[in-house]
């Protein structure tokens, strides 16, 4: 087990150029800045229901999506925007669905809570905790028996680990040798129970790791140690040997949800956590070394708030489905005639 | 009722009040489930409790529904008197096994040696746009199940009374709290406290129609009456209160004399608790009734996001109200 306290990127990564910072401090911004804009939609009425921000999370879709190939699948949480965008589907779909509307990624029936977008392989999208972990197994089983050679990449948070759903699919996964890379979104955090309250032994990986799984421990916040992470465990998957599981240990900077009061963490322990915002020690490494200048930054963060603009845009001009539509979508279409 | 001086409070307040009250009484009385302490309580049920009574009375469970709950029942078992908050009927599902297998069955299947004395206490229920895998209202998977009773308090009265009732029952209880009412406000009596758990309630009186609602729909009943008085209908509403016993004396009562029936429930049609209800009218009623019944359930689809779709799955006044003047519309 590594664990990657510093933004030197371990041996054996590919050497950071001028491009792939752009590309990773884009992921990174978009998904804050989109986030910023949804918690402002939401006081304004215009996104109902749960919303569950990513806010402080962004390095780790940022550094894993980009390694994934367009045939690879991805089983994701209520806390899914981010790894909504960093895996290509546009903002304009993830808005509308936000906002309810016919031109959202799940047709607006699905809220900020079950992102899905199967052109992209992006199965959703669960809120019922640890319960996506099991179907990505199954894609994964799916993929072995049809001689298909993809990844099934699997996000959840810490609190999923104490689920039986969890348990049961890693014994399976590491049992029939899937091909799943399993991603723990550690942020220390369910809802209020933070992990030593919840946990017996908080160390994540060490708890695949007894399923006799290759484990790593990985500093969620520092963008590159996750995409090298990722990529080891990517080989090795890809190479079929079988399941891999990453625990990567970040911190969520806003409330669980819309309706979170906070009472059960301090403002100083989420100052200190802000203080390592994986955008700001980004941008400062890139700076350092020279590969981005204030330009460069400044005209990122333009053209995310205009992508994030015309997405915007284009949910407000989105339509509501007609009610006479309601019972749609429950059966497949053909059956249901 | 009695003479002491009524106060305004939620029905948060009001299951808050009788869960202190159920733990100040009795020393075997604890609260278990997902942030009921550090957080307060998913709908802020049990705030202040952690600081009242301590850790070991207000426990913080991991995420593993099936487990605490069974940890419930088996704590029940061992002379404990649990109160298990799971936090919304559809995480329940994880906890199915425990309480359908042993819960509801291990008093009968060791002969009547084991009795679990556990309370369950869970939201329900849609109207908040959270869409498919939080909105359902699947009491009626609870009240088919024999050994289980199966409790709805619709209001702050309720709410405040059934719990203490349901922690003095050998058996298991589970309550369902319908999410849209925590926040809603009801007069109680200051010194308020158990309320029987075994009758329905008549909570409007009238001639004309039956209506039959429990939990969240009871508010949209008395509505749909209150816009049917205007029109010179005049419907007798019915809080079932328990939907495991049913009551049935008091349902075919008030069908006895309105002679017509209209059944509300938030469930899904196909199945739910408002086709057993018929049912039995059917079995005890049949020849005093004038009209068919009719049933105003939710659309046979899992909840969507949006508003307009989420409000049109859902039983609502207006359509109650269609559904009275249809099964009236025979009447001379
Ligand atoms: C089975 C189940 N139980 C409870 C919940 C309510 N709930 C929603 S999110 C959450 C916390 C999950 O924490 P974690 O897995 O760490 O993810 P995070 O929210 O921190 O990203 C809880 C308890 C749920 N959605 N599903
Ligand atoms: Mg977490």
């Amino acid at each position: 087990m590594t664990s990657a306290a510093t933004l030197e990127p371990p041996p054996g990564f590919v050497p950071l150029d001028r491009a792939h910072a752009l590309s990773l401090l884009h992921e990174m911004v978009l998904a804050r800045r989109f986030e910023e804009k949804c918690a402002q939609l939401y006081g304004a009425g215009k996104i109902r229901g749960f919303l569950h921000l990513y806010v402080g999370e962004e390095a780790i879709a940022a550094g894993v999506m980009p390694l994934l190939d367009a045939e690879d699948a991805v089983v994701s949480t209520y806390r899914e925007h981010g790894h909504a965008l960093a895996r290509g589907i546009p903002a304009g779909a993830l808005m509308a669905e936000l906002f309810g509307k016919v031109q959202g990624c799940s047709h607006g029936r699905g809220g900020s809570m079950h992102v899905f977008d199967v052109s992209r392989r992006f199965y959703g999208g669960n809120a019922i905790v640890a319960g996506g972990i099991p179907l990505a197994v199954g894609l994964a089983l799916a993929d072995r028996m049809q001689g298909r050679a993809r990844v099934t990449a699997c996000l959840f948070g810490d609190g999923a680990v104490a689920e039986g759903a969890f348990h049961e699919s890693m014994n399976l996964a590491a049992l029939w040798k899937l091909p799943v890379l399993f991603l723990c979104e550690n942020n220390q955090y369910a809802m209020g129970t933070s992990l030593e309250r919840s946990e017996s032994q908080p160390n994540l990986a060490l708890k695949a790791r007894s399923y006799a799984m290759e484990v790593e421990r990985v500093d969620g916040m520092d963008v590159l140690a996750v995409q090298a992470a990722a990529r080891r465990g990517l080989d090795y998957v890809r190479a079929g040997r079988g399941p891999w599981f990453i625990e990567l240990v970040t911190y969520r900077f806003r409330a669980h949800s819309a309706y979170d009061p906070e009472l059960y963490r301090t403002k100083d322990e989420v100052a200190t956590w802000k203080a390592r915002d994986p955008i700001a020690l980004f941008t400062a490494l890139a700076r350092e070394r020279g590969l981005l200048g204030d330009d460069d930054v400044a005209s990122l963060e333009r053209g995310a708030d205009d992508e994030i603009s015309a997405a915007i845009a284009l949910a407000e001009a989105g339509t509501l489905e007609p009610v006479e539509e309601l019972t749609r979508g429950v059966y497949a279409e053909e059956a249901a005639r | 009722m009695n003479g002491a001086p009524a106060v305004k409070v939620t029905y948060r307040e009001a299951v808050r009040a009788a869960m202190r009250e159920a733990m100040q009484r009795d020393a075997r009385v604890f609260l278990m489930g997902e942030d009921v302490g550090r957080y307060g309580g998913t709908y802020a049920c049990s705030l202040g409790l952690l600081d009242e009574f301590g850790p070991e009375r207000v426990r913080d469970t991991p995420l593993s529904e099936g487990a605490f709950v069974g940890v419930g029942i088996g704590a029940a078992i061992g002379g404990m008197r649990p109160i298990v908050e799971i936090m919304t009927v559809n995480f329940s599902l994880l906890a199915l096994d425990q309480i359908l297998n042993n819960a509801a069955t291990l008093r009968h299947m060791s002969g009547g040696q084991v009795g679990v004395p556990l309370v369950l206490r869970m939201a329900t229920g849609a109207g908040r746009q959270v869409a498919a895998q939080h909105s359902h209202s699947l009491e009626n998977y609870y009240a088919h199940i024999p050994g289980l009773k199966v409790l709805a308090p619709a209001t702050v009265e309720d709410a405040r009374g059934m719990l203490w009732t349901a922690l003095l029952d050998p058996d298991p209880v589970i309550l369902f709290e319908h999410a849209t009412l925590y926040g809603t406000e009801g007069e109680l009596a200051e010194d308020a406290g158990a309320v029987p758990i075994d009758r329905a309630a008549v909570r409007r009186a009238g001639r004309d129609v039956t209506v039959v609602g429990y939990g969240g729909t009871v508010a949209k009943a008395l509505e749909a009456a209150r816009m049917l008085a205007e029109r010179g209908i005049d419907a007798e509403v019915i809080d079932l209160r328990t939907l495991r016993p049913l009551d049935d004396e008091t349902l075919v009562a008030s069908v006895r004399k309105t002679r017509r029936a209209v059944l509300v429930d938030e469930g899904w049609k196909t199945g739910s608790l408002a086709g057993e209800i018929c049912a039995r009218l059917v079995e005890r009623a049949f020849y005093d009734l004038d009209a068919p019944i009719a049933r105003v359930c939710t659309e046979e689809v899992p909840i969507p996001y949006p508003k307009h779709l989420e409000d049109a799955a859902l039983p609502q006044p207006g359509r109650i109200v269609e559904a009275v003047l249809a099964t009236v519309g025979g009447r001379g």
